[in-house]
């Protein structure tokens, strides 16, 4: 019997985000039970919904009889690569704009997160990279595993207003980052808030990134998942794009608005001033995606790569997205007016405000644990609730319930 | 508009690197218009007409899981889809396999090999005491060398392959891994050794383990071939639970690539074992959770579609029957190519032996040809491998094994008249008075020159260069 080389190492125990609401949630029996932890969106009936246009696509790919399942290139599916970039940048088919990004096809939005972070680290060497607080809470993970980047937060959610405290995030990034720091900035839908930038305060966030030459780094999990239309959806990325005086890098996911969760689809393009740097980034960044995983998986890229390329899909996906956004902003609508029915205590006006599929609910976290416990009420210890969880069904109970601990607990 | 700033990503931070060999052999066989060119540098399984093979088994999986409601595109769990994990263990480890039953082994979903081999490799930097180096065979998979210099592991090599033979250099092996520091890490094909098709027998793999377990060495054991080798999935599986049962902590890397020609789709399984013993149950659980804190800092979570049509295929008695009757297939076309190209060369009566093309296994064979001689063949008879001189003898088929089994011959043939040439000048320098035409050339002198030609053709760039330099400063 031989000894363990690793009898000494310790159990991590998951952090605050990492709280098994799924495991909570599944072993429930109550009838009652209601599922507002997780970021994936449900349907009327708390189902996953299928996107009628990736059905459709999936048939199609299923009846070409010169389908296989062969390696794609290292750095993915060329078609699913420049639809994606020109998806998220209004490029017109300007060929030297084109030549300055480098893309390259990830294991869906954490994937091109990581494989940003790795980048960066390596290539930038930033001093800092700076979060928003809160953010989503796999980004310090993620970051803390590629090397000496000090982690810092700038001010972003004041849990007051319910609004960005943009004055404290400016003053603050003024007077602490320096050059070359990476700042990472949600595009849309702000996970976990809901809460976005106004577009005069991109502006003036693009301003002081010029000013103190920070690098934007964008996240962006939620085009057209937002607000229904990919382009305003778009906007913040295109504006810092058209200024055409920054460099930025931008993750993107395919999870939510294509509804193509686990088949892990998503891109990270960074967009340099130089095509020569755009050439060499490319290969480098194909080079640490090579030593990780060799080739992106191809089944979900094939079927985005299919509906972006063709006017009537991309048409249908529009309306598919169309569906899932008012059914968020009705159940958004519907929680504000129980709430205000019944004279719950505290401003909910910021529930039809925000934006996306997650909201700050600003209970504390023993009302958290009361919906949970008393309820069967599901939802994060930082009190962030998952809006696609709410249906026709339970919105009275799930309003009764927030009214009863926010009045009890 | 403002003046461009330089780049934040200049030359001295993001220098040239080196293209993707492989690419750039893709996209040179591509340009070519020789009608009768060959690619035998896909490490992808063709069929008799150079075609990729979607398995029936894989085809009939997908209709399955199309028409069931139950299927769909949500997220997988950190460690990936349990039904597809638990049986990738059984597969590897056997049904039977008391490291299972004990508890002992932590799977995870991974993107295929290469995502397993990486989360391994990382796993192994952040947690394995002291700093090993990893030590893998010379030659290996091209991408092994990039993924543990990826996670800042020191590598070295141990000696593998054997010119001379075409077989393996045991003595060498052996002497490397026992030279190397107790406590390294030994990186092993578990069947098929990518590039070279050779691999140890039973007798020696029992010596192996043997040598590693004097040293303390931890084993890492990448099986990309299971099944895929001889067509028989518990022979091919045979090296790693050998080592399972003689009680070693080790690693897998599984891929489902090659075996469910389910490549692109990136379906792959990590396991690590640990020994028995009375905290292996803790210490599996440990390492668990560090590995899905690994995972879920780089991927979240793994990618479902090619992990259902595996996970269906190896739960299902009748379906696991027709892939293993697909994986016959594909190994026995294999080995009938490998039979007909050695056939071919003992016909043309090409000088050397050919043996090795039939005691070699899995896709792929080790020619010995140097880069120069790959390029030249690409040259002169159209045919594509690496440059490390390895073919994929799945790029072969009974359309064009017979015109590879004479360009291989012409080739060689021609390289013997050119060292003759060589040889003839060499000899005429030295010994005006030796006529080597005449018929009263001594036997002795033929044969030297035959010896020379026939060392050459193992090593011929150094003897060549040498006998340039020796002309040059001769004259």
């Amino acid at each position: 019997m031989l000894d363990s080389r690793f009898s000494n190492i310790s159990v991590l125990v998951p952090g605050e985000g990492f709280s098994p609401i799924g495991a909570g949630f599944k072993d429930d029996t109550s009838d009652k039970k209601v599922n507002l932890g997780a970021g994936v969106y449900r349907d009327d009936n708390a189902l996953p919904w299928l996107l009628p246009v990736v059905k459709k696509v999936e048939e199609t790919l299923m009846q070409d009889p010169d389908r296989d399942h062969e390696y794609l290139p290292v750095d993915g599916l060329a078609s699913f690569i420049s639809l994606a970039r020109d998806l998220v940048l209004d490029l017109a088919s300007d060929a030297s704009l084109i030549a300055r990004i480098a893309s390259i096809q990830t294991v869906s939005g954490t994937g091109a997160n990581h494989l940003a972070a790795r980048f960066l680290a390596e290539s930038l060497k930033p001093q800092r990279v700076w979060f928003p607080d809160p953010t989503w809470v796999n980004h310090k993970l993620l970051w803390s595993l590629v090397g000496d980047v000090q982690q810092s937060f700038y001010p972003y959610f004041d849990p007051v207003s319910r609004d960005i405290q943009f004055d404290n995030m400016i003053t603050t990034l003024e007077n602490e980052a320096t050059a070359g720091d990476v700042i990472l900035l949600h595009a849309c839908a702000h996970n976990p808030t809901g809460v976005d930038p106004s577009r005069i305060q991109w502006e003036k966030i693009a301003d002081l990134c010029e000013r103190k030459q920070l690098f934007p780094l964008f996240d962006c999990a939620y085009q057209g998942f937002a607000t229904g239309n990919v382009d305003d959806d778009a906007w913040a990325i295109r504006h810092f794009f058209r200024r055409g005086t920054l460099e930025i890098g931008i993750a993107q996911s395919f999870s939510k608005n294509f509804g193509l969760y686990g088949e892990r689809v998503g891109a990270f393009h960074l967009v340099t001033n130089s095509p020569q740097a755009a050439a060499k980034s490319r290969i480098q960044l194909m080079i640490l995606q090579g030593g990780e995983i060799s080739t992106p998986p191809a089944y979900g890229a094939k079927i985005v790569a299919a509906v972006l390329g063709d006017a009537d899909l991309r048409r249908d996906w529009e309306a598919d997205l169309t569906t899932m956004t008012s059914r968020l902003k009705n159940m958004r609508q519907a929680l504000y007016g129980e709430l205000t029915k019944l004279a719950t205590p505290g401003n909910w006006d910021y529930l039809i405000s925000q934006i996306g599929m997650f909201s700050y609910l600003g209970l504390t976290k023993e009302q958290i644990n009361a919906l949970g416990i008393k309820y069967h009420i599901y939802a994060y210890s930082t009190g962030r609730i998952s809006i696609s969880g709410l249906t026709p069904k339970n919105i009275s109970y799930v309003a009764l319930a927030i009214d009863s601990v926010v009045r009890e607990v | 508009m403002s003046q461009l700033a330089a780049t934040s990503f200049p030359a001295d931070l993001v220098p040239q690197a080196p293209e993707d060999p492989l690419f750039g052999l893709m996209a040179a066989y591509r340009a070519d218009p020789f009608e009768k060119k060959i690619d035998l540098g896909i490490g992808a399984y063709r069929d008799d007409n150079a075609k990729p093979w979607v398995l029936p088994v894989v085809k009939k999986a997908d209709a399955i899981l199309r028409d069931d409601p139950t299927v769909n595109h949500e997220y997988l769990p950190i460690a990936g889809l349990p039904a597809f994990t638990s049986a990738a263990a059984k597969l590897i480890l056997g049904a039977n396999s008391a490291a299972i039953s004990d508890k002992r082994v932590h799977s995870i979903q991974t993107i295929s090999g290469t995502g397993a081999v990486h989360l391994g490799a990382l796993f192994l930097s952040k947690f394995y005491p002291g700093k090993p180096t990893v030590y893998f065979s010379n030659p290996t998979w091209a991408n092994h060398n990039q993924i543990f210099s990826n996670v800042h592991l020191p590598i070295a090599t141990y000696p593998y392959f054997s010119k001379a033979t075409k077989g393996l250099d045991f003595t060498g092996m052996k002497r490397a891994i026992s030279d190397a520091p107790n406590h390294s890490i030994i990186l092993l094909h578990a069947c098929a050794h990518n590039p070279t098709g050779v691999d140890p027998t039973q007798e020696q793999w029992k010596e192996l383990a043997i040598l590693l377990r004097e040293k303390s060495h931890f084993p890492f054991f990448d099986c990309a071939y299971q099944g895929f080798a001889s067509g028989d999935l518990a022979k091919d599986a045979w090296a790693v639970r050998y080592f399972v049962e003689q009680g070693f902590e080790l690693c897998i890397a599984q891929s489902f690539a090659k075996n469910f020609g389910l490549y692109g789709e990136r379906a792959g399984c990590f396991h690590f074992v640990t020994s028995a013993g009375a905290e292996a149950q803790k210490t599996i659980s440990r390492i668990g959770s560090q590995l899905a804190i690994l995972q879920r800092s780089e991927i979240s979570n793994p990618p479902a579609y090619g992990a259902r049509i595996a996970s269906l295929i190896l739960n299902d008695e009748a379906l696991f029957k027709e892939w293993e009757a697909n994986l016959r297939t594909m190994s026995g076309r294999i080995i009938d190519m490998r039979k007909a190209l050695r056939s071919k060369l003992e016909e043309l009566g090409t000088p050397g032996t050919w043996n090795h093309i039939t005691d070699q296994i899995g896709m792929f064979s080790f020619t010995g040809l140097s880069e120069k001689q790959v390029l030249e063949l690409r040259d002169v008879a159209h045919v594509y491998m690496t440059k490390n001189g390895r073919i994929s003898m799945a790029g072969l088929n009974t359309g064009n094994v017979e015109y590879f089994a004479k360009a291989v011959d012409r080739y060689v043939q021609v390289t013997i008249l050119q060292l003759e040439v060589y040889m003839r000048g060499l000899f005429s320098r030295y010994h005006p008075e030796a006529d080597l035409c005449s018929s009263s050339s001594t036997v002795l002198q033929k044969l030297l020159l035959t010896y020379l030609i026939l060392r050459e053709l193992a090593n011929p760039n150094s003897f060549l260069v040498s006998l340039e330099k020796r002309r040059n400063f001769n004259k």
